[in-house]
């Protein structure tokens, strides 16, 4: 009796400590998200200085963002998402491996990690904007390449679908791959390093060790990163946006879903932009149950999967 | 230890932050002070204290304080001008890009009706792509200058008539008046026409490229020699989009109309652009390619500029010595651009407002000043025919002394103005956006409409289809 008495007490000073963020939550959060979801079932724009709506028209915003070409800028964003995802991963995986390796003793190894790092502080639109001039068709780029004698015409790195794609990809690769690197370090070094020993004991040379322990070892930190990375190319904007003029050129073969959003914000069309607003809050909700099912069901730094799989093995 | 200095650390700022923020609130405090006496004496029928005029950029400002005889001070950071009976303007300035000036504007303007009186919009400002939206007689954002006590047919008798067509609504009640008048002329490059024409006297060159077809002619001359007539295919838009003999949209209508002169501006860009007269590398305008065409190592012989154009983009981007350029003739009359004062809905200065436009836009002798201070081709008609004459005041050491208000001048007068929609903006934009694709040759014409359609129809829902020119 005593001590529940005093528990109770106590929980009523977590809780008032905790309240200040569920007020700000409720307050700048929630209901704006509510909104956004009554708003979807609304017609309502701005016509210049005048407001139409709101009027409620049902599923109709729904159904014309289905018949229009989001699922085109769907494919668009897994593909420019994808473009950035693979080397990165790759690279990221190959680095995290090197560095935490023990025996290639690695210098400076503080310092190539915060370097890695480093393309993921600059501001995305700022980073976009350096790339833009880099490679504009009268830009250093172009100008450093064909003072070398690689090429004669100036190539037009932004008028072609490849280009474009290619330096949105590689500008997401850049920023993101030294952030990929540390986490995965810090999975490996979860790794027990008795089961290196013990592979090295047995006469397994590094590629093996890489394929047969190290990475089913770090599945699901790497399935973790995976998932993350979709939620956050979902949500692809800043780099395309900056560097094709909000046009997704050429021939809005760069137009990110978040950027179709962005359109119908720019006639304040919150209708439109609620109900496509709503479809990644779907997609984003699906892909968060699985993130959140793996932190739960397995220990984020790998451990009791390496016992599962070691009882397996054995 | 660490975490109490960490921590004391952290109260030191956030102690600053109040501080810095009692400061700032202490000014505001004693302003909103006055503000508020000043709305008690408004049910009398006097002024606000206040003025709030948004604009862009500091240009109708600059032009305030060198005109307004009022003005007595204005504060070290350029926000609040003091004028001699103790009322205070605001400058609020918010950047055009990315349409954060209208957003603001448009924020302000909603709120308007419930705005403290001396938080209330009173002067705002507007570009000539988007004029419409504000004048708009059903927004009613913009007061009818008669309201204001201006009568625009004796008051500003002097302005360009287009000047006024621009600023009025449907019904044609002018709602906005203005200094700047924005004629466009053809800037070329002196040793360019030396080399290919032998000549760069104005009269002359001006004579090649008096119209489309004799430009064409022009422009293979210069090719010959390895130079690009104009530098990229926006250059000419304004001439042809400028120039529609019907408003983009209808008032009323829920179709947008695209006239033939814009698919005759297609045309001709890929014709001219295939042909190679224009620089492929150069995108549109107001990017870095853009920029660098206007320097002295660039291939191209023109620009299509009205006088801000030759100001506050070529000069700047010009590398070389002046008096390497010349004005002449454009091959067809077009106005590009242009500032417009309004009156706000709802203001609590309308005197002091109307002195205002009055004295900025209206009074012969100030338009005159900023004609020499600024260089702004002006909103007066008969002060610029005076200025077409006198080429001693008047001439530019940019232009190697020519007078260029003696082209102006005339093309200002034959300037007949697009009829004006209030979705002028984003059709001018999207249609050179979606058609760029297909004059790079990324899409074909048909794929290029569709493009345009989707792209209107996002920006404005409730525009319902488009129609093509036959």
């Amino acid at each position: 009796m005593k001590t529940k008495n005093k528990s109770v007490n106590y929980s009523k000073w977590g809780y008032i400590f905790i309240l200040p963020f569920f007020i700000s939550f409720f307050i700048f959060s929630f209901i704006p998200l509510a909104d956004t979801i009554r708003y979807s079932f609304f017609e309502y724009y701005r016509s210049g200085i005048k407001e139409v709506g709101p009027n409620f028209v049902g599923m109709e915003n729904y159904s014309s963002l289905l018949a229009s070409d989001m699922l085109k800028y769907a494919g668009n964003t897994l593909i420019l998402w994808l473009i950035g995802f693979i080397p990165q991963i790759v690279i990221a995986l190959i680095l995290a491996a090197w560095f935490v390796d023990i025996r290639l003793k690695i210098h400076g190894q503080q310092f190539f990690k915060v370097v890695i790092y480093l393309p993921n502080l600059i501001m995305a639109s700022a980073f976009a904007m350096l790339f833009f001039t880099l490679f504009s068709t009268n830009g250093p780029v172009n100008g450093m390449l064909m003072s070398l004698g690689i090429i004669k015409q100036p190539v037009d790195f932004m008028g072609s679908v490849f280009g474009t794609r290619s330096l949105i990809g590689l500008m997401n690769f850049l920023m993101w791959f030294g952030n990929t690197t540390i986490m995965l370090m810090a999975a490996i070094m979860g790794i027990s390093t008795d089961i290196f020993e013990a592979s090295e004991i047995d006469g397994c040379n590094s590629i093996q060790r890489f394929f047969k322990i190290t990475l089913p070892l770090i599945r699901p930190i790497l399935a973790y990163t995976l998932i993350n990375s979709i939620i956050g190319g979902l949500q692809m904007f800043d780099v395309p946006q900056i560097l094709t003029n909000g046009q997704g050129s050429p021939d809005r073969t760069s137009m990110t879903l978040i950027m179709f959003l962005n359109s119908h914000l720019k006639s304040r069309n919150y209708g439109m932009a609620g109900a496509l607003s709503v479809y990644l809050f779907i997609v984003s909700g699906i892909l968060c149950f699985f993130v959140y099912r793996m932190t739960n069901n397995d220990d984020p730094d790998g451990s009791k999967a390496a016992a599962k799989k070691a009882k397996r093995r054995r | 230890m660490k975490k109490k200095y960490i921590s004391l650390l952290l109260m030191a700022a956030l102690a600053a932050g109040t501080l810095a923020g009692c400061g700032d609130s202490a000014d505001s405090g004693t302003k909103g002070g006055s503000s508020n006496s000043g709305s008690v004496e408004n049910n009398e029928g006097e002024e606000g204290k206040v003025i709030n005029v948004y604009s862009w950029n500091d240009e109708f400002c600059k032009r305030v304080l060198a005109v307004y005889p009022e003005v007595k001070e204005t504060s070290s950071d350029g926000t609040v001008t003091t004028l001699n009976d103790g009322t205070e303007i605001h400058w609020i300035i918010n950047p055009n890009q990315d349409g954060v000036y209208q957003q603001k504007l448009d924020e302000a303007l909603l709120n308007q009706a419930s705005a403290a009186a001396d938080d209330k919009v009173d002067i705002f400002l507007s570009e000539t792509d988007y004029v419409n939206k504000y004048t708009d007689a059903d927004a009613d954002a913009a007061m009818p200058l008669t309201d204001l006590g201006i009568d625009p047919d004796s008051d500003l008798a002097d302005q360009y008539e287009f000047t006024k067509v621009t600023a009025s609504d449907v019904n044609g009640v002018q709602r906005g008046s203005t200094w700047q008048c924005c004629p466009g002329l053809l800037v070329y490059r002196r040793d360019i026409a030396k080399e290919v024409f032998g000549t760069d006297d104005p009269v002359k060159v001006g004579e090649k490229v008096k119209d489309w077809d004799t430009m064409e002619k022009t422009a293979k001359e210069l090719k010959a020699k390895g130079y690009f007539t104009f530098s990229s295919y926006a250059d000419t838009f304004r001439l042809f989009g400028n120039s529609i003999s019907e408003p983009w949209v209808t008032s009323g209508e829920t179709t947008i109309k695209i006239d033939q002169k814009i698919m005759d501006w297609v045309n001709m860009s890929k014709e001219w652009l295939d042909a190679g007269y224009l620089d492929k590398t150069v995108k549109g305008q107001w990017n870095s390619d853009w920029n660098q065409a206007m320097g002295s190592k660039s291939k191209v012989f023109a620009f299509l500029f009205p006088a801000w154009g030759i100001d506050f983009t070529l000069k700047p981007n010009w590398d070389g010595k002046d008096g390497a350029w010349a004005v002449t003739n454009p091959p067809q009359e077009y106005n590009w651009g242009g500032s417009y004062v309004h009156a706000c809905t709802g203001t609590d200065n309308p005197k002091h407002v109307k002195d205002i436009i009055l004295a900025v836009t209206a009074d012969k002798d100030n338009l005159l000043k900023i004609s020499k201070d600024y260089l702004d081709f002006t909103n007066t008609k008969t002060g610029m025919q005076e200025a077409a004459k006198d080429s001693k005041s008047y001439a530019s050491d940019f232009l190697g002394g020519q007078n260029s208000f003696e082209y102006f001048t005339p093309v200002a007068e034959n300037i007949v103005i697009a009829p004006l929609s209030p979705y002028d903006q984003g059709c001018v934009e999207l249609i050179q956006n979606s058609f760029n694709d297909y004059l790079q040759g990324q899409v074909d014409f048909d794929k290029a409409k569709s493009n345009f359609e989707t792209a209107i129809i996002e920006r404005y829902p409730e525009l319902t289809q488009v129609q093509w020119p036959q």
